[in-house]
């Protein structure tokens, strides 16, 4: 796996944890939707640095009043064909106006780049295989585009009647 | 009509040119077809059965005479020298090779086209009535908002992996020549009491293995709101309609399992957020838009209006083609004329490059070089002077392209069927041209006046047979093509789903059985009474009973 975040191949220092496993002293860890959903507090409560990891069977909705407490928000893409990741990262960036780290991870296509760009997301679970300097290319193909998103570039109709 | 600024040149340009990567990295093996199925899907490059399938947009079903004569040449270069114009106001072409889709996207945005989005889980072309700003019945010209949903649908960054496609329509006109009840969302300009226009808004309609008529989800949305509206109900969509199973993934099923209302809510609910917000347009670029779809200057009816007044009277031809094939104008002296695509014994939808060329050439002449793709499979010349269509039919004549059949039997709509398509479980085309023939007697489908037949070659519905008032639909039984035909369906304004009358006919029998079924109609039959009102009427029995009982 390669993780790019702001176009950077980086170090993954997060720790994802599964729902069994305590969360180790002064690391960076991660938890399943569930395990939030039951130890949210204990968690909050532990002094970690937090994460949470979606899928697309989530709602989002239901941790935007600990935003402020998460860093990192990690959304599961499946299949490349599953879309909900789209709107769950637009809702948390432009209705929660969520600013930490938000990752697509999963089944993800250089194709899809620039997409998931608009949507939010800033850091990409690369699979092993992806060329980094292709995928970086992929951002490029499109430079315009006819809706606001997440990314705030400014629209085609914004642009016309600047 | 709408053209092009710098901005849609640079991103259609852009577009062709991330295709041909994609196209060059397949070739070369960086991408699996697995990989590459789907961006191909998202520029309407198709597999099927014989080769690749390209499928292009016509953006509401409105072309320029440059526009079509570039179709033509596509025609010509990269295919048979044909192509096939679908129910959904779009041309594919049947036998295009991949590494030519690149340079074909490049001459379409040439001429300010492109093939984005005709396929794929995503927001398809957008369709609407193919005589949009130019009915005498309309509201106002519903291809202005068309082209806001087509630039708002275009690369959608959020939208791109719908659960399944999605196809809007719009129609302004009381008469729904747009099938706005059978889309996924259909959108009818409507005048509220304080005399303003707004949108009518339907969701979860649509044909397929389960059909269904759409459902009002909003009686009076204010135009501003439009996109901000669209964009709560993809969204709801996107994240909770279903992805285990194809055949339930369109959103009628959602709204269907849900309930209206409270598919009505989530959408209200996700509204809030975003009325108002990111995707409304400001009122500056809704009249940017709307300028380019101002009505033309026509001229006053002149001295020479008397000539046609006199041809009508003298020669019978003309008076029936007239007749069948010309609509009222909302411009006195003028006409809206429809060229069938439906020759005897002909291929629904079929255009040679010849053909196209001499459309191209009467839309330069008489039409102010416009020319519509109806969802009927047929082409429209919109702005016709009344003086001029004398002389226009005599050109459509020798064109073979006169056929005055507009709505009537033979005036088939039906998809590629098994001829070309890798779902088709039965030809459809073979039994088109079948009843083509049959009903070849043009003074006998007058007789038999308005009615729609459609036939589909799989469940899928391509065909639109759910919504035929007479339908057919192929399937297979042990290797073998057998035909059900429904009776009663219709997709105008007060849309329904045709009922199967019966057992399925074999191939040789599916023909008579039309026969039957249009013969007891006839018997039955009061006065003027169009095929759907005597069955609206007398129901399925006496067809029932003329098509099973004798056996």
């Amino acid at each position: 796996m390669t993780l790019l975040k702001g176009g950077t191949p980086i170090e993954d220092s997060w720790v994802h944890l599964d729902d069994e496993t305590a969360a180790p002293a002064g690391a960076a860890i991660t938890v399943s939707f569930a395990r939030w959903q039951a130890e949210s507090e204990a968690l909050k409560a532990s002094g970690v640095t937090l994460g949470v990891r979606l899928t697309g069977d989530d709602a989002a909705e239901e941790i935007t009043d600990d935003l402020n407490a998460l860093q990192l928000v990690v959304i599961a893409f499946p299949a490349f064909t599953d879309g909900r990741g789209y709107s769950i990262a637009r809702i948390l960036r432009e209705r929660y106006g969520y600013e930490g780290e938000v990752r697509a991870t999963g089944n993800i296509l250089r194709d899809q780049a620039s997409l998931m760009t608009r949507c939010g997301f800033d850091a990409f679970d690369l699979a092993a295989h992806t060329d980094v300097a292709d995928w970086l290319e992929g951002l490029k193909d499109i430079t315009l585009e006819y809706q606001p998103a997440a990314d705030r570039r400014r629209s085609v109709p914004q642009i016309r009647h600047a | 009509m709408y053209s092009y600024d710098q901005y849609d040149t640079q991103l259609v340009n852009e577009r062709v040119a991330q295709f041909r990567d994609q196209v060059q990295r397949r070739l070369d093996g960086r991408l699996s077809e697995e990989e590459f199925r789907p961006l191909r899907l998202l520029n309407g490059l198709y597999l099927q059965l014989h080769a690749y399938m390209l499928r292009v947009a016509v953006p509401y079903g409105t072309l320029s005479s440059a526009q079509l004569r570039m179709l033509a040449q596509i025609a010509r270069r990269y295919d048979r020298g044909y192509g096939h114009f679908t129910t959904r106001q779009n041309i594919q072409y049947n036998w295009t090779k991949l590494e030519d889709a690149p340079d074909i996207l490049a001459d379409l945005a040439s001429v300010e086209m492109h093939a984005i989005q005709t396929s794929g889980n995503t927001i398809r072309n957008t369709t609407s009535d193919p005589y949009a700003g130019v009915a005498a019945e309309e509201l106002e010209d519903p291809r202005v908002y068309c082209e806001i949903i087509r630039q708002w649908s275009t690369l959608h960054p959020e939208f791109t992996f719908l659960p399944r496609k999605f196809k809007i329509a719009v129609t302004a006109s009381p008469n729904d020549r747009a099938a706005v009840k059978v889309h996924d969302i259909g959108i009818a300009i409507r005048k509220n009491a304080e005399g303003e226009t707004g949108f009518e808004i339907l969701v979860g309609g649509g044909l397929g293995r389960t059909p269904m008529v759409g459902k009002t989800i909003r009686d009076f949305l204010p135009k501003e709101h439009l996109l901000s509206y669209l964009e709560a109900i993809l969204r709801v969509y996107n994240l909770n309609g279903r992805r285990d199973n194809k055949y339930k993934a369109r959103i009628k099923i959602l709204v269907h399992d849900l309930g209206t209302d409270a598919f009505r809510e989530q959408v209200d609910a996700e509204w809030e957020n975003l009325r108002g917000k990111g995707p409304e347009l400001p009122p500056a670029e809704m009249e940017r838009i709307r300028a380019f779809f101002a009505p033309p200057e026509y001229e006053k009816p002149g001295s020479n209006h008397q000539d046609y007044i006199e041809k009508l009277r003298t020669n019978a031809g003309f008076a029936e083609w007239v007749r069948a094939n010309v609509v009222e104008h909302k411009q006195n002296g003028y006409a809206i004329v429809n060229i069938s695509l439906k020759p005897e014994g002909g291929i629904p939808g079929d255009a040679t490059a010849v053909q196209m060329d001499s459309v191209a050439d009467l839309a330069e002449k008489y039409s102010m070089a416009e020319i519509r793709v109806t969802h009927q499979q047929n082409l429209v010349l919109p702005n016709v002077r009344q003086a001029d269509l004398f002389v226009m039919w005599e050109e459509l004549r020798n064109q073979g392209l006169a056929t005055n059949n507009i709505g009537l039997i033979s005036d088939i709509i039906a998809c590629p069927g098994l001829d070309y398509c890798g779902l088709a479980t039965a030809r459809s085309i073979p039994v088109a041209q079948r009843i083509s023939t049959r009903f070849a007697d043009l003074k006998r489908q007058h007789d038999l006046g308005e009615l729609q037949l459609k036939i589909s070659g799989c469940i899928n519905a391509c065909g639109h047979h759910h919504v035929g008032h007479i339908g057919i639909l192929g399937v297979d039984r042990n290797n073998e093509e057998y035909y059900q035909i429904t009776l009663g369906g219709r997709a105008d304004e007060n849309a329904a789903i045709g009922k199967i009358i019966g057992r399925a006919f074999s191939s040789d029998d599916v023909v008579d059985a039309v026969e039957t079924v249009v013969n007891t109609y006839v018997d039955q039959r009061q006065d003027d009474e169009r095929f759907i009102d005597t069955y609206e009427r007398i129901g399925p029995k006496p067809f029932k009973e003329a098509l099973y009982d004798a056996a």
